[in-house]
């Protein structure tokens, strides 16, 4: 016997969390894309040949690097969010405040980043 | 009025896997952020003074492999080839592989939800993990 659920996937997905939501989703997709990041990127620097070679050509793109860079840098900052709401379960009451502070943090670094990314790529 | 406490004591709610794996995925995290700080502070260090980029920066941050810096325009490799960052590098890869693969069951599990099928996510889990730290480790010490 399964687990029994009363909300279907199109409910699910209609469900209007806001913010909180939206740092649970990108959170999700953030770790996933980290994870399929990382074991393919140790699979192609342990197997190397031309399939290696050819893995480590499409990371070193600077779209790709602008896109890992979100999940990576959303997945910590959200993370240490959770990390320090879960630890310390009294400052669950200000989750709200917490989310827009984790925004204020992930803005300046992100654009930075890309904007250095781009312009070590496009030869500035 | 006072508020009724929401935790449930630790004898009343069981310690099973699962509670282990709650507090190891936190801790774990923090565990990455030292590692990153340090990795940080190392990077600083050995790479402030020759110009060194913050893509370089940041790559090393997230895992202090000589490789991530190869390309980069430091004078010499040798301080960032040591044991020490070895044995970094190689805690990074355990604690992201077992945190990285718990977040990809437990990500799966909540929307697989046949009891057998999750057994065997649950054994597929506990191998993938012992593989790919196998693996990681590996090429820290080797590259």
């Amino acid at each position: 016997m399964g687990l029994k659920r009363n909300v279907g996937l199109v409910t699910g997905l209609r469900y209007q969390g806001k913010g909180p939501m939206l740092t649970f989703v990108l959170h999700r997709i953030g770790g996933l894309g980290i994870v399929i990041f990382v074991a393919t990127h140790i699979l192609a620097s342990f197997l190397g040949g031309p399939a290696g070679v050819f893995v480590n050509t499409i990371y070193q793109h600077w779209a790709f690097q602008i896109v890992v860079f979100f999940c990576a840098l959303f997945h910590a900052i959200n993370g240490l969010r959770i990390v320090i709401l879960d630890l310390w379960p009294k400052l669950i009451e200000h989750q709200r405040e917490a989310i827009w502070m984790e925004w204020g943090i992930f803005f300046p670094i992100y654009t930075i980043a890309v904007i250095v990314i781009l312009r070590t790529a496009l030869g500035g | 009025m006072t508020e009724k406490s929401r935790t449930v004591s630790l004898t009343k709610r069981g310690f099973n896997f699962d509670t282990f794996m709650w507090a190891f995925v936190r801790l774990s995290a923090l565990a990455m952020y030292l590692c990153a700080f340090i990795g940080l502070g190392g990077a600083l260090i050995m790479g402030a003074r020759t110009q060194m980029n913050l893509a370089d920066i940041m790559r090393w941050m997230f895992m202090p492999n000589p490789n991530h810096v190869l390309n980069t325009n430091i004078p010499d490799i040798a301080p960032w080839t040591t044991v020490f960052w070895k044995i970094m590098g190689s805690a990074i890869v355990l604690f992201a592989t077992s945190h990285g693969l718990y977040g990809l069951l437990s990500v799966l599990e909540d929307y697989l939800t046949e009891p057998r099928l999750r057994r065997a996510m649950r054994i597929l889990f506990v191998l993938l993990t012992a593989v790919m730290m196998a693996i990681g480790v590996y090429i820290m010490w080797t590259s």
